[in-house]
């Protein structure tokens, strides 16, 4: 019991930041504009918010930081792939690799420790908070277990993102922006002539797509370690373009991708070295190659199909 | 207040060199469906798209209502109560009709007030209309009949008075199109306006109230439907001196090159493109399609090229059926061996490829001869040679062979390609649109190459929307409509007015 | 505008653009922007040692190059040339470990080029089958095929090719027999005297992979169906050209090109493989590509550049400790943005400049 308690308690912790950004991703390609940079707008992210937790004290204003720095980045994006009608794809790639690059060279320049930030104190970090009653209901068998062990004791961070996703799924499929989001993702040229402006809504998608990317980058750098460590993202961006894809750009499936993701990533390190009955052990490798192998598959058409949406990639030219 | 909905006072429109639309006036009746009919060209889809604010027109007014207006886009003119069902639908395919038809107009923030009130209204106008248009279903699986109803629904719902139909019959089943002519009477009894475009004279003696016919740009009638009769329309339609000569003499044709039996393909939808055809070409003949575009003539060329696989029937070429080929190569490659040329219709798209340099699409489709290769690599020298070649006898300028294609005019696009497949000295030549985009120098110089080739013993298969050409050209006629062969007739005896006939679709 | 200028002014802007914001993040990190470039040109070509270095990178750089480069000619967008070279790394190795005491020079070395290929090929036909036979999208498939490839690495080194008692995840060195001789050594059997440096065979045969590239790409049946089917694939289809085969084809030897960076590395340099051998130099072939306009010439000036701006990197980073190897990736990312993704940004303007010119 305690063992799966504390495995859920950390897929939710892995999971947090692939949700994140697989809704970023969702924002973006949900549009109709391809978005491989995931990866580089997290670690920015994750790189401004440490950053400016340490020399302000406050997670909140590194928080403001990252969000800001991957907007930036998005808005660079946006501007190639909306307004200049450029290559989506060596756009995203030009952002992961600006982003690799920089943050290094700007943490060695200002805090001179090997391109990482220092650690962050106490005040400056985001911690676990404990929800209302949970040491009270400690006691309580299995359901009180299940509030305080598992539900209680995680960053605001996480119980922002557990927010975030009805919402995001509510303005997809609820609100008028969601349904222009799609309809300009699918046929742009019928969203045009119905009088919806296609660069407005990709422009705005983007930008949504950079806020949340932002939380995500900060919660690995200000919560999860308290510092910000060179490529921490360590390709999370790109396994949470894979849960998108699981997903089938859908929100609530996404999610679940990352959740399944996430669970194989923490199941991982337990299985390590473990002899499992039939199978023997598993190296720790074959688990993390899931994610991807899963991809690749659906992709193919092997395994269910994974359609994109329509005008995913296509520069929008308006006909006529 | 005014009788007419709509009034077009000298609308001129010019594209380039083109002048698409020349001193149109037209005045399109309250209450009333109102055709425009003319052939490809004619510049009725210009004119909509002027009316509907994609178009700006260089001189010429619009009156909505008596009213003179300015219509900058067609946000406007949906303001005006202008709607349009375009030719091909502009519908989000895994979007609910609702969804589809609220798009732009949603009427708030939030979606469900606003799909409330749009489901009443699609409830409302499904029952004065009989639409029949389930608010729920998904649009990409709803049949082509029932999609255009869901355009039409949209631009009711915006509140549309006057609504324009771009050839809404072409992808429709006759019952569709019965059904949709039910709706349209629907709408006119409720006081609504229809503009209908079309080529099609059977659908405007049926419906309309009035007709506009429309030829080179310019409106050459103006008539109440009750005034006139087919012959008469398909007369102003097409009907004009043919100024195209060709000097041709009399030649009897020889064996049979080509022999198409009961070709048939369906898309993927289960439409029927082509829809049995049988007809040869023999040598030393040219055979003309003739027929509105779209009518299956594309895919015939495409098919007979290799460049589509047919779902059935017999392509006997030579005495052999070439689909009966097995073959590692692509089946255009293999035919292309066989002595198949193929002037594709679209040049630019198919033809050749205009970032390479004419010496390079000189070869386009026959880079695998040896004649162009030594030891594996292309001789730069033969390749060379072979434009300029080709540019001294088919006079092609500028005359550099190193400048890539894109840069030359259409007219020497075309000739780059006639020069190749003539080159390749095939037994049978498919020629789409010879001379669509060409000058009038070059038109001439095409079409006396394309009567050399057939003195000389070759077949050829003319598919040209251009009637004036098929006319100059053909030794016979073939007329497709709706994917079938709806007649043939002997050039000498063809006239324009029994091929418009025949291109609208009335069966010999 | 002339296409001279097309080819010559408008990368040398997108260039200078990519530079001028280096020297602006140089400068707010309290650098002087202009010693910087000074310090790394000197490190990177002043002397023998330094310019046998920035050959040795420029080797990797121009396989890696050349290998995206055929991709884009046929229209795909190869992200997989690091995952390609690091499964090509593993063919080598497999040869090596196995045949390292038994074979000669003259028979193993072709045999671990030919596994080198043939791997890195094998890595690349999947994702180009998939794209021709399924649709499915080339650059995801080929960003997972890396990760993919990065696992499968770390099991095998960790697992079975690490060397006995080791405690890195390395695996023994390679026998004396799968060398590669360096420049040095081959110029000293000549009597000439160069500072030792990895710079090895390999170089050549990278200068050999250009020419046969120009020839294969512009003046080969194979290339001409090659660029069809990148520029127009409807053309590709009429001519009869087999598309699918193309797609494949070209993945193939996009794979095999990017092989070679392995042998660069592997038996040129360190002559054992580790998790990390490939170090960025398939992404950097992204960069190289690009900005030489996936021509042989413009590659080998842009591999020369990143060669460079690698070796003096080096050697500034010894002068200026706060500038380190990520400055050069962060140049390299500014390349990808300006010279690819951004590549006509300029011209409207160059254009105006020449129009003015011409109506004088």
């Amino acid at each position: 019991m305690e063992q799966l308690f504390s495995l859920l308690d950390s897929t939710i912790r892995v999971a947090t930041p692939l949700v994140l950004a697989a809704l970023a991703g969702m924002f973006s390609e949900r549009s109709g504009v391809v978005d491989i940079g995931l990866e580089g707008k997290m670690l920015v992210a994750a790189f401004a918010a440490a950053a400016a937790a340490f020399v302000t004290h406050s997670p909140w204003l590194g928080l403001l930081a990252g969000i800001m720095a991957s907007v930036s980045l998005a808005m660079v994006h946006a501007f190639v792939s909306v307004t200049y009608n450029g290559n989506q794809l060596i756009s995203g790639m030009a952002i992961n690799t600006i982003a690799s690059g920089i943050t290094p060279v700007l943490g060695l320049a200002w805090f001179q420790q090997g391109g990482n930030t220092p650690q962050l104190d106490d005040d400056s970090r985001f911690h676990d908070i404990s929800l209302p009653l949970a040491d009270a209901l400690s006691n309580v068998p299995v359901i009180g277990h299940l509030y305080s062990k598992l539900l209680s004791g995680h960053s605001i961070l996480v119980y922002l993102t557990v927010l975030i996703i009805p919402v995001v799924s509510w303005v997809v499929y609820r609100s008028r922006f969601g349904l222009r989001l799609r309809a300009v993702g699918e046929n742009p040229h019928a969203a045009d002539t119905a009088g919806v402006s296609v660069a407005r809504v990709r422009y705005i998608a983007l930008f949504w797509g950079g806020v949340l990317c932002g939380v995500a980058g900060t919660f690995l750098s200000v919560y999860q370690t308290g510092s910000f460590i060179k490529e921490m993202t360590a390709g999370k961006g790109f396994l949470a373009l894979a849960a998108l894809i699981f997903g089938k750009w859908r929100p609530l499936p996404a999610v679940l991708g990352c959740l399944l993701f996430a669970f194989a990533d923490a199941s991982q390190i337990r299985l390590e070295g473990v002899d499992l009955p039939i199978v023997g052990q598993i190296p720790s490798q074959a688990i993390q190659v899931i994610p991807y192998v899963l991809t690749v598959l659906l992709l193919a058409g092997f395994v269910g199909r994974a359609v994109a949406p329509k005008a995913i990639g296509v520069p929008f030219v308006k006909s006529r | 207040m005014t009788d007419f909905a709509i009034e077009l006072n000298g609308i001129c429109k010019r594209f380039g060199a083109v002048q698409a639309n020349r001193d149109v006036s037209m005045n399109i009746a309250k209450g009333s469906i109102h055709g425009i009919i003319g052939e490809n060209g004619a510049g009725k889809s210009t004119l909509m798209s002027i009316l509907y604010g994609y178009y700006h027109a260089d001189s010429g007014s619009i009156a909505v209502d008596g009213k003179t207006v300015r219509i900058r886009n067609s946000q406007e003119a949906i303001r005006l109560g202008i709607g349009m069902v375009h030719q091909h639908f502009m519908l989000v395919d895994n979007f609910t009709v609702l969804e589809n038809i609220v798009l732009g107009a949603e009427g708030g923030l939030l979606l469900k007030d606003g799909m409330a009130k749009a489901r009443e209204h699609l409830q409302a106008l499904n029952r004065d209309y009989s639409l029949e248009v389930d608010p729920d279903a998904i649009v990409g699986e709803l049949g082509v009949g029932l999609q255009q109803r869901v355009e039409i629904l949209k631009a009711l719902y915006r509140g549309a008075d006057v609504l324009i139909l771009d050839e809404p019959t072409a992808v429709l089943t006759p019952q569709e199109a019965d059904h949709l002519f039910c709706i349209l009477r629907a709408l006119r009894e409720q006081g609504k306006t229809v503009i209908l475009i079309t080529h099609k004279l059977r659908e405007v003696m049926d419906i309309t109230d009035a007709v506009s016919v429309m030829r080179a740009g310019t409106v050459v009638g103006n008539v109440r439907t009750a005034d006139v009769d087919k012959e008469k329309l398909a007369d102003l339609m097409v009907g004009r001196k043919v100024t195209l000569k060709v000097d041709k003499a009399e030649r009897a044709p020889g064996a049979a090159v080509l022999d198409v039996r009961q070709l048939c393909l369906t898309d993927a939808r289960g439409v029927k493109l082509l829809d049995g055809l049988n007809f040869q070409v023999r040598a030393g003949e040219i055979v003309g399609i003739a027929g509105v575009s779209g009518n299956g003539q594309s895919e015939l060329l495409e098919v007979l090229a290799g460049m589509l696989e047919p779902t059935s029937g017999e392509i006997r070429y030579q005495g052999a059926d070439l689909l009966q080929e097995k073959s590692s190569q692509p089946r255009a490659a293999l035919y292309r061996k066989k002595g198949i040329a193929h002037v594709p219709e679209d040049r630019s798209r198919e033809g050749l490829v205009k970032s390479f340099p004419m010496f390079e699409n000189a070869i386009l489709g026959y880079h695998d001869d040896k004649s162009v290769s030594k030891g594996g690599l292309f001789s730069r020298k033969m390749l060379l040679e072979r434009s300029r070649d080709f540019i001294r006898q088919f006079d092609i300028r500028p005359d550099n062979a190193q400048l890539r294609v894109g840069l030359l005019s259409g007219g020497n696009q075309q000739k780059v390609v006639l020069a190749r497949e003539i080159h390749a000295n095939p037994e049978l030549l498919l020629i789409g649109q010879p001379t669509r985009g060409v000058d009038i120098g070059a038109i001439e110089f095409i079409h006396k190459r394309l009567v050399e080739l057939r003195d000389a013993g070759k077949a050829i298969l003319l598919v040209s929307v251009e009637l004036e050409e098929i006319l100059a050209l053909s030794d016979r006629i073939l007329v497709m409509a709706g994917g079938q062969i709806s007649g043939e007739v002997a050039a000498r005896d063809a006239d324009t007015i029994s091929l418009g006939l025949l291109m609208g679709g009335h069966k010999h | 505008m002339p296409r001279w200028a097309q080819l010559t002014v408008l990368p040398a802007l997108n260039l200078l653009a990519a530079l001028l914001v280096t020297g602006f993040v140089t400068w707010m990190i309290g650098e002087d922007p202009w010693e910087c470039l000074q310090l790394l040109v000197s490190g990177a070509f002043g002397s023998g040692e330094g310019i046998g270095y920035t050959l040795f990178y420029t080797t990797g750089f121009i396989f890696t190059g050349l290998a995206v480069a055929t991709a884009f000619h046929a229209g795909l967008f190869n992200i997989g040339g690091e995952g390609q070279a690091y499964l090509a790394g593993l063919g080598v190795t497999l040869v090596v470990l196995a045949f390292d005491h038994t074979l000669p020079p003259i028979v193993l070395v072709p045999l671990c080029i030919l596994a080198a290929m043939g791997f890195g090929a094998a890595w690349a036909f999947i994702p180009g089958w998939l794209q021709a036979k399924r649709g499915s999208h080339i650059v995801v498939t080929t960003i997972m095929f890396n990760f993919i490839a990065y696992s499968l690495m770390l099991y095998l080194i960790g697992h079975h090719l690490i060397e006995a008692g080791s405690q890195n995840p390395t695996t023994r060195e390679f026998g004396q027999a799968s060398w590669i001789p360096a420049i040095h050594q081959v110029a000293a059997g000549m009597g000439i005297s160069l500072p030792s440096t990895p710079l090895n065979l390999t170089f050549v045969m990278a200068l050999l992979a250009c020419g046969l590239f120009y020839l294969l790409v512009w003046h080969s049946r194979w290339g001409f169906q090659l660029r069809t089917v990148g520029v127009n694939e409807s053309a590709a289809r009429y001519a009869g050209i087999n598309v699918s085969k193309t797609i494949i084809l070209a993945m193939c030897v996009s794979g095999a090109l990017s092989g070679f960076a392995a042998i660069n590395e592997l038996l040129g340099s360190t002559h054992r493989m580790n998790v990390s051998f490939t170090n960025g130099v398939g992404f950097v072939g992204i960069a190289v590509a690009l900005m030489g306009r996936n021509h042989p010439v413009g590659i080998i000036l842009s591999a020369l550049l990143f060669g460079g701006l690698t070796q003096g990197g080096l050697e500034l980073s010894f002068e200026k400790p706060v500038i380190t190897r990520e400055m050069i990736i962060f140049i390299q990312g500014l390349i990808i943005l300006f010279c690819g993704a951004l590549e006509n940004l300029f011209e409207p303007f160059i254009a105006g400049l020449f129009k003015r010119k011409e109506d004088k």
